[in-house]
């Protein structure tokens, strides 16, 4: 039998994985597994891999996204016990004594080893307890969940103006390309952009607020307040916020779509006789999807982590403040949970962004 | 000279000028006597208070952590939400700083100053509408004597060894004798509460002018008049709100856009451009805080008494004063004591600015090669470039100080008080004794100057017990002497405090005590329709 190296039943063993070399690679899985441990489980996965490409890779980006969670969550930890002072000193300030510094550290446990505390800290905070604050003493989650709602009203908003305004205005972009209303829009997004949010703020507060008397400041939102009351109380930093993002999103839109315009089926629309406005909306803006969702889903973690300075010139209650109080005082129950949860969003959000790229890929929608 | 009126007619609402020396300098100006008698008239009618209306306060120093128990309260902001409905045994008198009774209608000292018997004020009320008692005072002080307490007055509390209620009376007994007990009991966190608040440290339960309402860590605080107030000389508004706004911007485009009627800590640089709004007014008043450059009497180079003396020469405090503070200050004297502390011993000297005397006592000192001087912007405001000024000052001293900037981070831990030079700032203290005592006894946990002189501690303790207020301030001048020639602290300049408000806000008590009259801003002003 030597004419049949290939077809030898020595080779018939383990080369199932090499049926289908182009799907495994797809998934990133191994190709070869060893056969003296080929475990039930292993055979499991490869299977599900080559059947639902689709699923195993979006159940693999989940669980990345945990394991990349619980990394962060040991950084931040590490992190704050390497900055300089601690807080019972901190906290105190110049009125402190020895014996009062002392009886804080103690009631704290700041004596015990971190890894210790760490444990603790993290075995909280999966079942959502992040602890009391050392500072205030009051439930750290209790807070959090009023300062989030705070700061997801405002992202909700700023997002609600900005995302459909910054698409739109791509895509207007892209219609009258190198045009008078492509420039504008360039200009307008690229003035915005390069100013610092706080001086944008500044200058909404100063038209608004101060000269023309029309806008509420400061933006403080409060418990009794009516609805009505709260929008016309954000609608400064909304508009703060909106302006800084557009520009981002815009571009990206703009590009993304533009790519798309020079490949060959835009050409064949065109010939086709089809509008400009047509052959953007249906044919070209569909498969620029996966970049601008990208783009949209880091803004959208921005609207609601980074916004501190904005929070900050229009004396928001929001989580940015919030974490800014707990650092200047080393209060490290809320900083170590505010960290934690600005790390979830971030994660989140990226990975429904790559989730959603993902479905928006016909090659794995449809798997051969 | 519309300034000027402007001026003289705020000095007869504040009550501090009469009608024939306000006759007397309007006819200097030039204004005919009937338009003065009339402008008399309006100025005094003026001040009579005005009852109502909502007053808004956007105050710097608010925290998300910020605590609602008194004994925690260290914010600038908690400080006015703790004096709007808290009282106090003792307050003290806004302008001589002299105690006055609040809480307490009277008291009297033992001969040696060690025992003091206080008489309590009868029928006030809580606002949960408990009567006061005894029972509640002596609650209240064992629960911010205690050591396991975080109470920020332990330090001031230390000294007490026993607190009792006798009959109707509260007597407390000192480890020493001690002549300023009164005041030390006007520290703010001393707030009685419902049994000293041993049951519930954050109900914000008191006897004051107002009721808490609403409060939310380091957003906003509301308060409602309290109509059973036992005073009718303050709570002239009908509800107050105080907002957090820790950024400096915010609180100038709230107050020029009229969102609020008051705002703290302004920076001396912005007081010239805010005060081109016409509706504004700025309150300046003296303080006790003082911005120091400190040496540790006991560490190399600045153990030798003439270095010490060189450096305090080489100080231009005109230039700090104008250049650091705007103008909104006044020169120290390298002794941590000014005009605004009750038996403050006049006559001292003023130490000037003098290179040639500075690169005497330099050359005596035998010393060569730079002077390392630490500093940082939290030190106090302006602190970097109060450095660099220093540094072109001494240069022509012929002293080299090399100037390191360091982390604001951690400043307090690994600088201040730990460092042998550095930048530093004191807020003031109710008495002379007790700044002494904090920050300038051999063995005070503060004692950043490293100051330590037997005689000095010896002197400090007698003074303490001395009831004889003449001899008392003769000792005081001794000690003041001993800092200023001999310790370790060189002291340019006592800031102001610098609030702004607008000019609906009539009443502010320029008080001596601390910023924000102290503390009393929202309780003391009325609002002018």
């Amino acid at each position: 039998m030597e004419s049949g190296p290939i077809t030898g039943p020595v080779l018939t063993d383990g080369a199932a994985g090499d049926t289908h070399p182009r799907s495994a690679e797809l998934s990133g899985v191994p190709a070869k597994p060893n056969p003296a441990t080929g475990e039930l489980g292993g055979t499991f996965w490869r299977r599900f891999v080559f059947r639902r490409p689709l699923v195993a890779l979006i159940l693999q980006r989940l669980g990345l996204s945990v394991g990349l969670l619980f990394a962060v969550s040991l950084m931040i930890f590490g992190g704050i016990e390497a900055l300089p002072g601690d807080f019972a000193t901190t906290y105190l300030g110049q009125s402190a004594t020895p014996q009062a510094v002392e009886n804080i550290r103690k009631d704290l446990g700041l004596d015990r080893p971190w890894s210790e505390r760490y444990l603790s800290w993290l075995g909280g905070a999966v079942q959502g307890d992040f602890g009391t604050s050392w500072a205030s003493k009051n439930s750290v989650s209790e807070q959090i969940g009023k300062r989030l709602g705070n700061s997801l009203f405002l992202a909700f908003f700023a997002a609600l103006i900005s995302v459909p305004l910054a698409v739109g205005l791509g895509m207007l972009a892209v219609q009258f390309r190198n045009r008078l209303p492509d420039k504008i829009i360039n200009v307008i997004s690229l003035a915005a952009i390069s100013l610092p949010e706080f001086f944008i703020g500044y200058l909404l507060i100063m038209f608004f607020a101060v000269q023309l008397g029309v806008a509420t400041f400061p933006a403080t939102v409060y418990d009794s307040m009516t609805f009505t009351e709260r929008l016309s109380a954000i609608a400064l930093p909304v508009a703060t916020l909106v302006l800084v993002v557009l520009a981002h999103m815009m571009r990206m839109t703009r590009a993304a779509i533009l790519n798309v315009m020079s490949s060959a089926y835009v050409e064949t629309a065109e010939l086709k006789g089809l509008g400009t406005f047509r052959i953007i909306a249906r044919h070209a803006a569909p498969n620029a999807v996966a970049p601008v969702i990208n783009v949209i889903a880091l803004n959208l973690a921005y609207l609601v982590v980074g916004v501190v300075v904005v929070e900050v010139v229009f004396v928001y209650p929001g989580m940015g403040q919030y974490m800014v109080d707990a650092v200047t005082v080393r209060d490290m129950p809320v900083v170590q949970a505010c960290g934690l949860i600005f790390a979830a969003f971030y994660i989140f959000l990226n990975m429904a962004a790559d989730i959603l790229a993902i479905l928006a890929n016909p090659r794995l929608r449809h798997p051969r | 000279m519309s300034d000027y009126k402007d001026y003289l007619t705020r000095q007869v609402m504040l009550g501090k000028m009469n009608r024939r020396e306000f006759l007397g300098r309007a006819a200097a100006l030039g204004i005919a006597a009937s338009t003065a008698n009339t402008l008399f008239a309006t100025s005094a009618a003026a001040q009579e208070p005005k009852r109502g209306g909502h007053l808004k306060l956007g105050l710097e120093g608010a925290a998300a952590t910020d605590s609602k128990d008194p004994a925690k309260a260290l914010s600038q902001f908690l400080f006015v939400v703790v004096r709007t409905w808290g009282d106090l045994l003792v307050e003290s008198h806004p302008t001589t700083g002299a105690p006055v009774p609040a809480l307490a209608e009277s008291w009297e000292p033992s001969a040696d100053a060690a025992t003091w018997t206080f008489t309590i004020r009868k029928g006030v009320k809580f606002h949960d509408g408990k009567e006061l008692t005894v029972e509640d005072v002596v609650k209240t002080l064992q629960r911010h004597t205690d050591d396991k307490s975080e109470s920020g007055a332990l330090g001031v509390m230390k000294s007490i060894k026993e607190i009792k209620a006798d009959g109707g009376k509260l007597v407390l007994t000192l480890t020493e004798g001690n002549a300023d007990l009164p005041l030390l009991l006007s520290d703010y966190h001393l707030v009685i509460q419902p049994n000293g608040g041993m049951d519930n440290p954050d109900a914000m339960v008191g006897t004051g002018p107002y009721k808490v309402a609403s409060f939310e860590p380091g957003v906003r605080a509301t308060f409602e008049r309290n109509q059973d107030d036992w005073r009718t000389d303050r709570g002239y508004v009908d509800s107050v709100e105080l907002i957090a706004m820790n950024d400096a911007t915010a609180r100038i485009a709230a107050l020029s856009s009229g969102q609020v009627h008051f705002i703290n800590r302004i920076d001396p640089k912005t007081v010239s451009l805010l005060k081109r709004a016409p509706t504004v007014e700025i309150l300046n008043t003296s303080g006790r805080g003082h911005y120091v450059f400190i040496m540790h009497c006991n560490t190399a180079p600045f153990d030798n008494n003439d270095l010490r003396m060189a450096l305090k020469l080489a100080m231009d405090r005109e230039t700090m004063v104008q250049r650091i503070l705007g103008g909104y200050g006044k020169i120290g004297n390298d002794f941590p004591i000014n005009d605004t502390y009750a038996l403050f011993p006049e006559g001292i000297e003023q130490r000037v600015y003098d290179p040639d005397k500075a690169a005497f006592h330099y050359k005596k000192s035998g010393h060569s090669g730079p002077v390392l001087l630490r500093t940082s912007d939290v030190a106090f405001p302006g602190a970097v470039d109060a450095a660099v000024l220093y540094q072109e000052s001494a240069k022509k001293a012929g002293i080299e100080i090399e100037v390191k900037r360091e982390p604001g981070d951690g400043y307090w831990t690994n600088v201040w008080n730990a460092q042998p030079f550095c930048t530093s700032y004191w807020g003031g203290r109710p008495t002379q004794d007790q700044m002494y005592s904090t920050a300038y006894l051999s063995n005070a946990d503060w004692n950043d100057t490293r100051f330590q002189r037997e005689d000095f501690d010896k002197l400090l303790l007698q003074a303490r017990s001395e009831l004889d207020e003449a001899k008392r301030k003769d000792m005081y001048r001794t000690l003041a002497m001993m800092v200023r020639d001999e310790g370790g602290v060189i002291l340019p300049m006592f800031n102001d405090f610098v609030n702004a408000s607008t000019k609906q806000v009539k009443g502010y008590v320029h008080d001596i005590g601390n910023d924000m009259s102290n503390g009393y801003v929202a309780t003391r002003v009325w609002l002018d329709a």
